[in-house]
């Protein structure tokens, strides 16, 4: 394969262009446009980087690919240690996708403080691309934290007028969580006496201790998901951060918790996550009908999308749970597609809002009447918000419903309503924005999409209908490591329920002795 | 070819899309524009039915079904879809009557549409919604088919709110959706209980193992129950959506919102037959379930018979022809339900055409009468549009069944093999199916009456401008209506008749003990009759009402007020719902949302932490007074409090 270290490349990258803009010197308004030039090229030249990844996959291996391994604390068996597999090779395309559209998506509305605004995402990218990419425990815990700070201050900074209350309950929130995750990491560190991720996918870790490690766990990723009902923090976060901030926190962060249920609970945590498996599923029923429910009376564009954005989270953690390869496949599958889907969504948003400075519903209708190339767009990422057959969003959703529906036919049933709550309070949203006579004054000399918008939603059209037709190239880059990942929690979960398993084991006890 | 039958309609609704964004300057601009558009779509149309006919001729008359596989869609361990086109004699039977009806309503909406601001946009929509039609028609999986079948509820929301300046047609257009999307839940369902039965989706695979599944029992919804008859009854569920049966149909009558050329197509011609279709296509598993034939039976009959007596005082004539189309769909399943699945897709084309016809006609009026849809207004119009005036009639006549017109030997074969099945359900629909002819007639004839005959009753203005259509709008006229004429006696053989083994081939499963179809023919006299004769009395009765005593039917409303309100309002089924479930969901979401969130969730949670912590750091401020002895006092309290604790633990 490539001999290139190209993972510690995409790592480098973004960090390097993000010093060369702290560099930049001259007037303010030449920095500006400069800091986005280097931003966008950092941006751009790490996407097309980020393609080795997708040409050089050997999709026959369930393995870690691109590794690259150096020692950090010989002693103590942790190192900086990364590679992909299957499950997280995509996450990384995600984000090197999503950084250049995000650059570009804020050229305009971004206009104080551009240089600190661009390194942010710049290390932001960095911070994603490590969490997905980690193969150390603790190399992975700095990368899943650290990513907070960046969007704190884009949030708490760049955001709207409660930006400060929505910084620190985004803060607060995700950052309680995570410190049941550090126990959690610092216990199967010292059970296994490594933090290698690969050799402690094949450590057994004590039955008896599965059910703790996995609530810490949960507390972490269900906030970061986000499940019901630790999910209020998410429409606060999204109403006030700035477009860009949205797609990033929709795109990728949402990402983390269903990533790191599928790394870490489910072959780590084969018996405990059979345990727990009614309540993930509860609390995604829940999910779908609830936020679906709040979604449908909104008032504020992006508030509906963000509730939104719960609801199709909820076929996510659900698919995982079913721990077939369908349902776990399409969860992976509904990430992507959510991460394009949703990004693209608050993009949409953000074309109004740039224009109008409002988000509320109210403030439109009719705009198909001047903006129809806005209207097709916002067409689009409807229906594949809505699941459409053709779109991205179809593939996930009905895998992780046959996946689903092998285990617990109440549960597919329940969550499938989320499919027809979806077309309604999306429609209903469709038809207050864009149809209807253009009555409002204000509405009466708003221009269409521009050049730098459209090249903004192009990809991601692309992207929506390729996934949508001919998923197959994602599909069978999943296919090796999902089967793997359905093999070892069947293999735990058999061995968890075996009639001669050790209820209890006390290795640390053991070893302090 | 195959392929290109397919996908030509396609590529006419891109170029036709793509023209749609082209910038128009000025008049001149638009209508080269406009034309191109048409040109566009419409030539992709007139392509693919002539391909059309080509497939028919290799698949049907030569015998060849065959599978055209085109790349691989949905492949995750055992669920591998790929798409593909299949076309056996269903499926070319299908391919046919679509792409043919739909190649005349283009030519029609070119017309039709003519003086539309929105030209171009109108045809995209149309090349678009065939192409979804005709994935549908030739999927060769259930999931394909569901994209076909979402694909043409996108298209119907498109075109029902076409005219997106009115909010009544955008509430419709969702409504359609939205129901649709009930019944599709049902559908998806159905589809999961099939792969979980199978380990396919494939028909091929599906088909070929459902025998050795007769027996199979499946855990589901807290029951152990048959499990084909689950599957059935849930796939049933997408039918019911897509075709508007009984409970599902409140949305067809609001589609008419819509332009009357996709009226006509969407409908009445294709899309709600589409369940129809399904049923067919799937009569291997429906076979083996007698429930579900009997569900399907029932509900087909009671969907007859329900619509049938709605479209009796409607008064908008697209929407009694709505209602019509959604009572004729009852007589397709019900003969689906008693196995004759050849007379449901017989009746089926048969219907395509004189309720395409009826319903361009019915625009044709609309044209010529400056938009007016209410035949309060109407009346006395005959003799200026005497070319519509003799189609409508031809579809009339085609509809409620008098021979030698096409609904005639579709209709009487229905209800023969109603008849002929001999059991409960199949006595019940004969019942509603005779019943419903005759409502069928009077209905119909009513409308005819109301719009052309007796004294005008639309104001001087609109009177003066009546006039009949152009040539483009007439001529694709002709054409269903001579499809509406002839195309029961030509078909009849081979459809239903004695040539029916041949032309089917292996497409349509019947059991032995299934032989209604079979026995129809030789069922007694009087009962052949009977469908013609209340027919012909139905005819009658409206004649007296509207004819001769026109003072007759408000007097009767007046008398029977309750039961005339009860129809007229469509049994309540949009103010049941409305009560049942758009109100609540609105509140639900209201409540979740301010009390639920806000509430519960924040007030208990993240608010009511920080309030808390604030409160108490507060409270701790205020006990630092900055007095020493508080603090002596303090810690003194500190001190007997832990030596207590100490003693009273070594004690214990």
């Amino acid at each position: 394969m490539v001999d290139l270290p190209i993972l510690s490349l995409l790592l480098v990258l973004p960090l390097v262009g993000a010093g060369f803009i702290l560099f930049i010197r001259g007037e303010t308004e030449i920095v500006n446009t400069n800091v986005r030039s280097v931003a966008l090229w950092t941006s751009g030249i790490e996407f097309l980087f980020s393609l080795f990844l997708w040409f050089g996959f050997d999709t026959d291996s369930a393995g870690f690919q691109f590794t690259e391994r150096a020692e950090w604390m010989p002693g103590l068996d942790i190192a900086y240690h990364v590679g992909v597999d299957g499950i997280s090779v995509l996450f990384v395309l995600l984000t090197t996708l999503l950084t250049p559209i995000c650059v570009l998506a804020s050229w305009d509305s971004i206009r104080d403080r551009v240089r600190e605004y661009m390194i942010a995402f710049l290390v932001m990218e960095t911070m994603m691309i490590g969490m997905f990419a980690a193969l150390d425990l603790f190399l992975f815990y700095v990368f899943f934290e650290s990513v907070l700070i960046p969007m704190f201050l884009i949030i708490g900074v760049w955001g709207g007028p409660k930006r400060v209350y929505a910084a620190f309950k985004f803060f607060l929130y995700t950052l309680t969580g995570s410190v049941l995750m550090l126990v959690a990491l610092l216990a199967i560190y010292i059970d296994a006496g490594t933090a290698d991720i690969p050799r402690l996918l094949a450590h057994r870790l004590p039955v008896a201790w599965q059910p703790w490690l996995w609530l810490a766990f949960f507390a972490s990723f269900a906030v970061k998901v986000p499940m019901w009902p630790v999910h209020t923090w998410l429409p606060d976060a999204h109403v006030e951060a700035p477009t860009a901030g949205s797609v990033i926190l929709a795109g990728v962060l949402l990402k983390f918790g269903g990533y790191g249920f599928l790394r870490f609970s489910l072959p780590m945590l084969p018996a405990a996550s059979e345990t727990f498996a009614p309540l993930i599923f509860a609390l995604s029923v829940i999910a779908v009908i609830y936020t679906s429910l709040v979604a449908l009376a909104q008032e504020d564009m992006k508030k509906l999308i963000a509730y939104s954005s719960v609801a199709h989270m909820g076929f996510v953690t659900a698919g995982t749970f079913s721990f077939t390869l369908q349902g776990i496949e399409g969860a992976i599958f509904q990430m992507l597609s959510h991460g394009i889907v949703s990004a693209a969504l608050f993009l949409i948003v953000g074309v109004v809002y740039d224009r109008m400075h409002s988000r509320d519903i109210e403030t439109y209708g009719g705009l198909v009447h001047r903006m129809p190339a806005y209207a097709l767009t916002f067409m689009i990422f409807m229906l594949a918000s809505v699941g459409l057959p053709g779109t991205s969003g179809f593939i996930g959703e009905i895998l992780v419903l046959i996946g689903l529906f092998q285990v617990n036919a109440w549960v597919a049933a329940f969550t499938a309503t989320g499919v027809i709550l979806g077309a309604v309070y999306m429609f209903y949203l469709y038809r207050r924005v864009i149809f209807g006579r253009l009555t409002k004054e204000a509405l009466g000399r708003i221009g269409d999409l521009n050049a730098r918008e459209i090249a903004v939603f192009a990809p991601l059209i692309v992207l929506v209908f390729w996934m949508g037709v001919y998923p197959a190239p994602f599909l069978k880059i999943m296919h090796a490591s999902s089967a793997n990942l359905v093999r070892q929690v069947d293999e735990g979960r058999r061995m968890a329920n075996a009639p001669g398993a050790p209820a209890v084991s006390l290795p640390v006890l053991a070893r302090a002795q | 070819m195959y392929a290109a039958t397919i996908f030509l309609p396609l590529l006419g609704a891109i170029l036709a899309g793509v023209l749609a964004f082209a910038p128009a300057g000025t008049r001149e601009a638009k209508h080269r524009i406009d034309r191109y558009a048409q040109w566009a779509s419409c030539g992709g149309l007139v392509l693919a039915a002539l391909l059309s006919m080509l497939v028919f001729k290799d698949v049907v008359l030569d015998s060849q079904p065959r599978t055209v596989e085109l790349f691989t869609w949905i492949d995750s361990g055992a669920l591998e879809i790929s798409w593909a086109l299949k076309f056996d004699a269903l499926t070319a039977v299908m391919v046919l009557m679509v792409c043919n009806v739909s190649a005349l309503i283009h030519i029609y909406s070119v017309g039709y549409m003519a003086h539309d601001t929105a030209v171009p946009r109108f045809m995209s929509y149309l090349s678009l919604f065939t192409f979804f039609m005709l994935m549908l028609v030739t999927a060769d999986n259930l999931v394909q088919l569901f994209f076909g079948w979402e694909g043409v509820g996108l298209a119907s929301y498109l075109l029902i709110g076409f005219w997106y300046d009115r909010p009544s047609a955008n509430a419709a257009a969702i409504k359609a959706f939205v129901v649709n999307r009930v019944g599709d839940f049902g559908f998806a369902l159905g589809i999961f209980v099939v792969f979980v039965l199978f380990q396919s989706v494939n028909f091929d695979v599906i088909f070929a193992t459902a025998p050795a599944k007769t027996a199979a029992t499946i855990r589901i919804f807290g029951g152990e129950f048959h499990a084909l008859t689950v599957a059935c009854l849930l796939l049933f569920v997408g039918a019911m959506g897509k075709s508007a049966q009984l409970g599902l149909h409140t949305w067809l009558p609001d589609a008419m919102e819509g332009p009357t050329p996709v009226s006509a197509l969407i409908h009445a011609a294709t899309m709600v037959t589409a369940g129809v279709f399904m049923v067919a296509r799937l009569s291997p598993l429906f076979e083996l379930s007698e429930t579900a034939l009997i569900v399907v039976t029932v509900v087909g009959a009671s969907t007859a018979i329900f619509a049938a007596t709605v479209a009796c005082v409607q008064n908008d004539i697209k929407r009694v022809i709505a209602y019509s189309t959604c009572s004729q769909l009852g007589y397709m399943f019900f003969a689906c339900g008693v196995s004759a699945y050849a007379a449901g897709i017989f009746h089926l084309l048969t219907h395509a055409f004189f309720k395409a016809l009826l319903f361009l006609g019915a625009g044709s009026v609309i044209h010529a009468m400056s938009d007016e849809q209410d035949m309060r207004r109407m009346g006395g119009i005959w003799k200026m549009v005497p070319v519509t005036y003799g189609l409508m009639w031809i579809g009339s006549l085609a509809l409620a069944g008098i021979p030698p017109f096409a609904g005639f030997y579709s209709k009487d074969i229905i209800i023969e093999a109603a008849y002929a099945a001999a059991s409960p359900a199949g006595k019940f629909a004969f019942a509603m199916g005779i019943a419903a002819a005759f409502l069928t007639a009077f209905y119909s004839w009513r409308l005819l009456f109301m719009t052309f005959h007796g004294a005008p009753r639309a104001d001087e203005k609109v009177m003066a401008h009546v006039h009949e259509s152009p040539l483009v709008m007439i001529a694709p006229l002709l054409g269903l209506a001579a499809g509406a004429a002839f195309a029961g006696l030509i078909a009849y053989d081979a459809i239903v008749g004695e040539n029916m083994a041949a032309f089917w081939g292996e497409t349509l499963k019947v059991l032995a003990a299934h032989d209604a179809l079979a026995k129809a023919h030789d069922v007694p006299t009087w009962v052949k009759l009977a469908a013609p004769a209340v027919a012909g009395s139905g005819i009658v009765l409206a004649c007296v009402l509207y004819l001769l005593a026109p003072s007759w039917p408000a007097a009767l409303a007046e008398r029977y007020r309750r039961l005339y309100l009860f129809l007229l309002n469509k049994w309540y089924f949009d103010e049941l719902y409305d009560r049942l479930f758009v109100r609540p969901a609105l509140a639900l979401g209201r409540n979740l949302w301010k009390t639920g969130d806000g509430t519960l969730i924040d007030g208990l949670g993240p608010d009511g932490l920080s309030r808390a912590v604030l409160d108490t750091a507060r409270r701790v401020a205020a006990l630092q007074t900055g007095y020493l002895y508080h603090y002596a006092f303090a810690m003194l309290i500190g001190v007997v409090g832990l030596i207590t604790w100490y003693v009273v633990r070594q004690v214990g």
